[in-house]
């Protein structure tokens, strides 16, 4: 049974706090479910499905659902890191499709700048009894050198450069100025993001993504719901899924779960790499994007420095257009998860209602990818790709 | 401070993994082979990620691999080069290069295996320059 055409993206909402000092992490997952849920002109009460991961406080689902106060049918917590949330809108289509539910609601949220947390440069355990965490926690895997890894391997066999992966940045940079609530609005050039501070090598201080307060969520309906909206049809073309790990010591970092889940995603959507106008990728840094964008399809493995060079993913310059938000780059990347907001710039990109600095003409089919875990040892990878009607 | 004074945090032990921990202690690198499907794999696991099966042995490994990949942490209070070491035998194994210049660590390395103390554990298994 294939999606297409089976759901719409009928709300979506980001958070627009960077930093929650005042906010309880429910509260924001709540208040986030309410714009999302206005922005469709719907209510609470017509939301009869419930998609969260492991951002969501206690026991996720049954703990939100108590919060809110929603009537569910249909709960679904699959939790894949930060590409959770893209996961759950191709989850939410099926369950649609299925009859397990009319209206999906899809929420993130996370404090970890008020709460002084060390994201991506103290190692991260979690916990004893992961088969992984003896054979890899004392050697300090960070998640910054674990991409940095990645990135090393990918400039060994293929000739890749820091200067070429500073262009993503540089993107999303010249993106993030046209948006007053990105974290980094300045405009940086290739020369600040090599000249910036290794953090772990190659990547440097600007490869990497911000660390942002927030959320965001999405509403996902059946079609019938959708048309009866005041809002611009979106739906859900096709969707692909995948995991990827270390394949018990057969290690190769120069791909993602992409090459996967992208190919899953487009034999169902119908549509080819190049009909794709607008592409949200998960930036957690340069090299993320990078190695998607090869996976995904956009041009040849080892091919991704070429592509990203030369202001090639700046709209209204290049020829495909990334992340006009700033995204996780420059923008936003709440609670350390950046599927849920790629999902979000799609979205307004096929509406039409990006920032018109920076809106895609005719922007017809769009493309959002997570990738959450590591790159370096297991990731989930999600594809989504979205048409306007 | 040279790089392997970082303290190495001891890793948990259990059952499964147990023999792998005690031969560390005593210097030397075991990696799993499965007896049905014939390929070694790391971590190690009771059951092979390969085949299934629950036929796999402890099997003593030279201890020398090369270089796949690495990153030297400089924002670390003591920066320290986290790699992924191919081993001989053939599986690659996340680990520390230590004992040896870190401006010097390039892809393609020979490498040998050292033990290095932890915490309050059994020694892991780390490499320097062959």
């Amino acid at each position: 049974m294939s999606i297409k055409g089976k759901a719409y993206l009928a709300g979506v909402f980001e958070h627009p706090t960077r930093k929650a000092d005042t906010q309880s992490l429910a509260q924001l997952h709540a208040e986030s479910a309410l714009g999302a849920l206005a922005d469709a002109g719907l209510t609470k009460d017509d939301v009869d499905g419930y998609f969260c991961a492991g951002d969501a406080p206690g026991l996720g689902g049954l703990s939100m659902a108590d919060y809110m106060g929603l009537k569910l049918r249909h709960i679904d917590t699959t939790e894949t890191g930060g590409s959770s949330y893209v996961i759950h809108v191709g989850h939410a289509a099926e369950a649609i499709a299925a009859g397990k539910c009319d209206v999906a609601l899809i929420t993130l949220a996370g404090r970890p700048r008020a709460e002084g947390m060390a994201t991506g440069t103290a190692p991260r355990n979690y916990g004893a009894a992961a088969p992984d965490v003896a054979f890899e926690y004392p050697y300090g895997p960070t998640v910054v050198n674990q991409y940095a890894m990645a990135a090393m391997r990918h400039m060994h066999e293929f000739g890749t450069t820091s200067a070429q992966l500073a262009w993503i940045k540089v993107a999303a940079s010249q993106h993030a100025q046209h948006n007053p609530r990105a974290l980094l609005r300045e405009v940086v050039t290739v020369e600040d993001v090599v000249n910036s501070p290794i953090i772990a090598d190659p990547l440097h201080r600007l490869d990497c993504c911000v660390i942002t307060d927030g959320g965001g969520a999405i509403v996902v309906t059946r079609p019938e719901v959708a048309k009866r909206l005041n809002r611009p049809l979106v739906k859900v073309l096709g969707a692909g899924e995948a995991v990827k790990h270390q394949r018990g010591g057969k290690i190769d970092l120069t791909h993602t779960g992409a090459v996967w889940s992208g190919p899953a995603a487009f034999a169902e959507a119908g549509v080819t790499p190049a009909d794709v106008k607008y592409v949200s990728i998960y930036d957690s840094f340069t090299i993320t994007v990078l190695i998607t964008l090869e996976d995904l399809g956009f041009c040849a493995k080892g091919q991704g420095g070429k592509l990203v060079a030369d202001g090639n993913l700046i709209a209204g310059v290049g020829r495909l257009p990334f992340n006009t938000d700033g995204g996780g780059l420059c923008n936003n990347h709440p609670a350390n998860r950046g599927g849920l907001t790629k999902v979000v710039e799609a979205v307004r990109q096929l509406r039409g209602e990006a920032h018109p600095k920076v809106q895609v003409k005719s922007c017809d089919v769009a493309l959002a990818h997570g990738t959450g875990g590591s790159l370096a040892t297991r990731h989930g990878s999600a594809t989504l790709i979205m048409g306007r009607e | 401070m040279s790089p392997q004074e970082r303290p190495i945090p001891s890793p948990p032990v259990n059952p499964e993994t147990k023999p792998f921990w005690d031969a560390a202690a005593a210097g030397k690198l075991l990696v799993k082979k499965c007896s049905a499907c014939g390929e070694r794999h790391h971590y190690p696991r009771a059951i092979c990620p390969f085949c299934g099966s629950e036929r796999t042995e402890w099997t003593g490994a030279s201890g020398r691999g090369t270089v796949y990949s690495y990153s030297v942490f400089r924002r670390a209070p003591i920066p320290y080069a986290i790699a992924y070491v191919t081993l001989d035998e053939g599986p690659t194994m996340m680990t520390n290069l230590v004992d040896c210049d870190l401006d010097a660590i390039r892809i393609g390395q020979a490498v040998r295996v050292v033990f290095k103390p932890t915490e309050d554990g059994p020694p892991v298994p780390m490499f320097t320059r062959a």
